[in-house]
């Protein structure tokens, strides 16, 4: 059995899929892959589904050795170097790769959610629905919690075949404004504070990890008081707490709560969003339901033409690259053992 | 008793809301609708969440439009009648105080109440579980003496143990995992809400009936032991 044993890797690598549903009304939020795209590009490279299971990475590397068989791995997302044994594998292209091998993953240049996909993911039985660890829960993953040293995921019985493939078309989305929809409370704001919530610039703040982002920034302005009776939250929920500055709830989020939420990110520029790291500016523009929808739409028309950009590898490129990683191979970056918990 | 309401939460949920206080004949209505509405098996929806007031809808905006989804659970939550929830009556041991409940001596200070005669005021009320909702297991309760209501911390505290016993507002609560909240900690229970090894994994649901009974902190090794163990601890008691 193909196994992929763990060697070195941040503090925050977990197991991720598409998360888990049907479990909200006991206070169990989602889960699951921070940056659902680049789930789907690591996935789709290695002719996965779009949801299957993969190693999320944040902001730090990893070492990792494929024991046991051959494998084919691919790694999307957040802008790290990846190299196998040495030779450096260029951005958004799947890899077959030896037993015995070394995959070496180096911090992200650019981003935060890295996913390193392998072809017919991991054997590792879902816990209430999903594989995806919960970490403020302690369930999915291998028990709970996330990646270290030492631990080792089976691999699905698969059969390698086909060539290599490459992404050949810009995954990046189109920059601009975060976009929300206002509400579920936003009449519970002086219109000054939605005012300043869609005209400011905002910070996101070294709290942030998959429970959500707190932002720094000018203050909004409740109309009465912050306490609301508990109700839904949703992932996306722009809260704001007495404090005056929001908090950005994700994919771990609670599932209910008492502050008022002033508007909803659009689910179209949540992967954008999360990919922001502490100290990048955000600023954010409304739009209206029927928009977020059309958005919705539309982000699932570009996520398919992805799917139909995906095409066998540059063979020329592979043989230059392997080149090039033999030159290398003695200066390849070096993938970060830990380092600080980036979360709050 | 207001209209219900639709509530925009984004193009992927919409809420429908009773209400805006805690009132049982508004969470009898909210339980309504989430058994008539999970009944209709509407394409697109995928799933609720009944809170105390309002119940939330996840839907799929690519399969269906979410504002006639709304629309149609707008209909059907001005004809449901309310559900009579199951009534079962749990006993909840409680350590107050000290490091179970850190915010104890400033809250009594507060509402210029001895710690004792706060614990005597929380512990006294039969409260209604009105939800389950936060973090898994967290059971938000109803029935807090008014006279100790206090507003949220302003600023949430990152942490808080698992099994605290919390008021913020009007709202009273078991909580069970560790989590961060905004509010005031009074004490602790051994009891797991939530474990996801045992049978049941999920202890309380909307509807029940919850009681403290305020226990030494002396006992809290040998209570978290058995709880541990997957002892519920807390004990189902005639009402």
């Amino acid at each position: 059995m193909t196994r992929l044993a763990v060697k070195s890797c941040g503090m925050l690598t977990t197991l991720q899929d598409g998360g888990r549903s049907g479990y909200q009304r006991y206070g169990l939020s989602n889960a699951g892959a921070m940056d659902r795209t680049a789930l789907a590009i690591a996935n789709l490279l290695v002719g996965n589904k779009p949801d299957a299971a993969a190693i999320e990475l944040a902001v730090f590397g990893g070492e990792l050795v494929v024991e046991g068989g051959e494998a084919r791995v691919a790694l999307a997302g957040a802008d790290c170097p990846l190299d196998i044994d040495g030779a450096p594998v260029p951005a958004l292209t799947s890899r077959r790769v030896a037993a015995g091998s070394t995959l070496r993953i180096g911090a992200a240049r650019a981003g935060v959610f890295a996913y390193l996909a392998v072809a017919g993911s991991f054997d590792v039985a879902p816990m209430l629905g999903s594989v995806s660890v919960h970490l403020r829960t302690g369930i999915g993953g291998l028990d709970g919690t996330p990646l270290k040293a030492g631990d080792v995921l089976p691999l699905r019985s698969h059969r390698i075949e086909g060539p290599d493939l490459e992404l050949a078309a810009n995954p990046e989305p189109a920059p601009g404004p975060i976009r929300v929809v206002l509400g579920p409370q936003d009449d519970l704001f002086a219109q000054v504070g939605i005012e300043t919530l869609l005209s400011s610039e905002y910070q996101i703040t070294a709290e942030a990890d998959r429970m959500g982002y707190r932002l720094s920034g000018p203050k909004i302005a409740h109309a009465d008081g912050f306490n609301i009776v508990s109700d839904g939250i949703v992932t996306g929920s722009v809260q704001v707490p007495g404090t005056g500055v929001p908090i950005v709830l994700l994919t771990d989020r609670q599932t209910t709560g008492g502050y008022p939420k002033i508007a909803t990110i659009v689910r179209a520029d949540l992967g954008r969003f999360v990919q922001l790291r502490p100290g990048s500016k955000v600023r954010f523009a409304a739009v209206t339901l029927q928009e977020a929808v059309a958005l919705a739409r539309s982000d699932a028309r570009r996520t398919a033409s992805l799917m139909t950009a995906i095409r066998p590898a540059n063979l020329d490129r592979l043989d230059s690259a392997r080149l090039l990683g033999l030159n290398l191979a003695g200066e390849a970056v070096d993938a970060s053992a830990g380092g600080p918990s980036k979360a709050s | 008793m207001l209209e219900p309401r639709i509530l925009i939460c984004g193009e992927y949920a919409f809420a429908i809301e009773y209400g805006t206080t805690v009132d049982p004949d508004l969470n009898a209505r909210v339980l309504a609708l989430d058994a008539a509405l999970n009944a209709a098996k509407m394409p697109g929806v995928v799933e609720t969440v009944p809170t105390y007031r309002s119940l939330l809808v996840h839907v799929d905006p690519l399969v269906a439009d979410p504002a006639a989804l709304a629309a149609e659970a707008l209909k059907l939550a001005r004809t449901v009648e309310p559900l009579a929830a199951s009534m079962r009556r749990w006993r909840v041991p409680v350590v107050y105080g000290g490091a179970f409940g850190i915010d104890l001596e400033d809250i009594a200070a507060r509402h210029e109440l001895t710690p004792q005669q706060l614990i005597e005021k929380h512990s006294a009320p039969v409260y209604r579980a009105y939800m389950v909702g936060f973090m898994p297991g967290f059971t938000y309760l109803g029935g807090l003496d008014q006279s100790i209501a206090t507003p949220r911390r302003e600023n949430p505290r990152a942490k808080t143990p698992a099994g605290t016993i919390s008021i913020g507002g009007i709202q009273a609560a078991v909580a069970s995992v560790e989590a961060p909240s905004g509010w005031h900690l009074l004490g602790r229970t051994p009891v797991r809400t939530f474990m996801a090894k045992r049978d049941p994994v999920f202890l309380l649901a909307p509807g029940d009936e919850i009681t403290f009974e305020p226990v030494p902190a002396g006992r809290w090794d040998e209570l978290d032991r058995r709880a541990a163990a997957g002892d519920p601890v807390a004990e189902i008691v005639p009402s």
